[in-house]
């Protein structure tokens, strides 16, 4: 377990580093919600029945900035940087698992970068927005303590099975030593299916039951639901179950994957 | 060599480039395609479900969303150059080759890595506006054509304009901030929406401090023979776009303030 541990870790403080980047993306995704908050304000000012509340809505829009940086966007850089220059070769030497490797050193790559930006847009949209007159827009607390608690749960497995995804990507430009293509084509599909893009509940209704089955509302979706208390007791525990079933179907792909591309692996550079 | 003949030539080199690996550039297309027509499912799904934003139509809607990422699209595509300033130029100190080159510095950035992918965004756009006019009933004469092509060059100064501040910007972090975006994509965000459903202090900065609304919603509105429900007059769609290039001369202004500050980090 130590090597994984230690991965994790290492990559976790490296990134962490990246202070400005963080403040950066945390004011960009300020401005964003702003937007996203006023779109909204306005459709809903037409007073047509809505299936959540505005405040719900705008709870959702925060969130969902917040934890922007934990969404599958793209493939670690390392390792795409690894397989361009060949390096990649001392992680294949290593006697370790390279599927957990991999996959520690990228939980470590996500929580890094979403940690300080979902407290520092904590502090603005449930601390500072209210106080700036604009309680309507703020971020509004969990319905209640339980919900508050499946949903930090929730918000954990959601990072791991971000990780699921990006090593998916990861795999992808392993064995296409390309990453720019496989990037631009997932991160549309995660924008609009774990409800970053627009509260799934607010897409059309017939849609809901497939929307809420596939894998990519564990991301997102699922937490914020919990966080509202929209399931309770055994629906919440199987809410958390979808979750796991998914993390797990995609780490026995990704293993599967991982094998067949880095046998066939080519050692570029020297 | 003229400025024309050496644009063309960049813009033919980096085309060529591309070429090179063709599945890549059909891919990063088509993934610019579907993930700036994304949007389109969010509004539709917002219209779906509401009807109607403020008394504004998804046809009408359509027109400004379309305009809007046709302006971002040819800007983005001219634009590369400033926005990978900091990593690609600054930072590398390959920016001293630039300005030892005696032609123009501004269109060697402006030609350097022109991205076939960001057709990928253009022809979404284009396809939006093609369905406002069905859905709005926009009729096309010879004086709208004029005005939305006014608008859309105006747009394109306008994002150029940012997208050159970010890279002047770049001289004093030299790195590329995404601090940026909130004006670029944000921009293009906040412009897809009729201006007058936004709060007031929103409304006067998309009109005076980043005059999005002077390329896009102005115009726009005469396209569709609307009356503006905030009350302006209809010649100012007419002119607003002016307010593009303006802004566009400005950032070169301040372009220039900071290639003087620009000091080599070496290498």
């Amino acid at each position: 377990m130590r090597p994984y541990v230690a991965a994790f870790t290492s990559r976790f403080l490296q990134m962490l580093q990246y202070r400005t980047a963080a403040l950066a993306g945390f004011v960009t995704q300020c401005w964003w919600g702003g937007i996203k908050v006023m779109v909204l304000a306005a459709f809903y000012a037409s007073g047509a029945p809505a299936s959540m509340p505005l405040a719900h809505a705008i709870t959702y829009t925060w969130i969902a900035q917040g934890l922007l940086a934990l969404l599958p966007w793209a493939g670690d850089p390392e390792v795409a940087l690894s397989v361009r220059t060949g390096s990649v070769a001392y992680d294949r030497l290593r006697p370790v698992d390279a599927y957990a490797l991999w996959f520690a050193r990228t939980t470590g790559w996500i929580a890094a970068r979403v940690l300080p930006r979902v407290a520092l847009m904590a502090t603005f949209a449930v601390v500072l927005l209210p106080l700036a007159g604009l309680g309507a827009w703020a971020w509004e607390p969990p319905a209640t303590l339980a919900a508050g608690t499946f949903a930090a749960v929730s918000a954990g497995l959601a990072l791991l099975l971000s990780a699921a995804f990006v090593m998916l990507l990861n795999i992808a430009t392993a064995a296409l030593l390309n990453d720019r293509g496989i990037n631009a084509l997932a991160t549309p599909l995660v924008i609009v299916l774990s409800g970053n893009l627009l509260p799934l509940a607010l897409l059309p209704d017939t849609w809901q039951a497939v929307l809420l089955l596939q894998p990519f509302a564990g991301l997102l979706d699922i937490p914020v639901r919990l966080y509202f208390g929209e399931f309770t007791g055994w629906t919440a525990l199987g809410a958390l179950g979808l979750q796991a079933f998914w993390i797990a179907a995609l780490a026995a792909l990704g293993r599967a994957a991982m094998g067949g591309a880095m046998r066939r692996l080519d050692v570029q550079g020297g | 060599m003229g400025a024309l003949p050496l644009f063309a030539r960049l813009v033919a080199a980096s085309l060529r480039g591309q070429a090179r690996y063709p599945a890549s550039a059909l891919m990063l297309t088509l993934g610019q395609f579907l993930a700036t027509g994304i949007e389109v499912i969010a509004v539709w799904a917002l219209f779906h479900r509401f009807g109607d934003v403020a008394g504004w139509r998804l046809g009408e809607v359509a027109l400004f969303y379309g305009l809007v990422n046709v302006m971002f699209a040819v800007a983005d595509t001219l634009g590369r150059g400033f926005d990978v300033l900091g990593t690609e130029f600054l930072r590398t100190g390959a920016f001293d080759r630039l300005l030892l080159r005696p032609r123009p510095l501004a269109l060697q950035l402006i030609g350097h890595d022109l991205r076939v992918s960001r057709l990928g965004r253009l022809l979404q756009g284009l396809i939006v506006i093609g369905f406002a006019t069905v859905s709005a009933g926009i009729a096309w004469t010879p004086g709208a054509v004029a005005l939305a092509l006014f608008a859309v060059a105006g747009g394109a100064a306008l994002f150029l304009g940012i997208l050159v501040l970010q890279g002047t910007l770049s001289f004093w972090t030299i790195e590329s901030l995404e601090v940026a975006n909130v004006l670029t994509y944000g921009g293009v965000e906040a412009g897809q929406y009729p201006l007058a459903i936004y709060e007031q202090w929103f409304r006067r900065l998309l009109t005076f401090v980043v005059p999005l609304a002077c390329v896009a919603y102005y115009p726009a509105v005469v396209l569709l023979g609307r009356a503006d429900p905030l009350g302006t007059p209809a010649w100012v769609g007419w002119v607003s776009p002016l307010a593009g290039f303006t802004f566009l001369a400005a950032s070169f202004a301040a372009w220039r303030v900071g290639v003087r500050h620009y000091t080599s980090s070496g290498s």
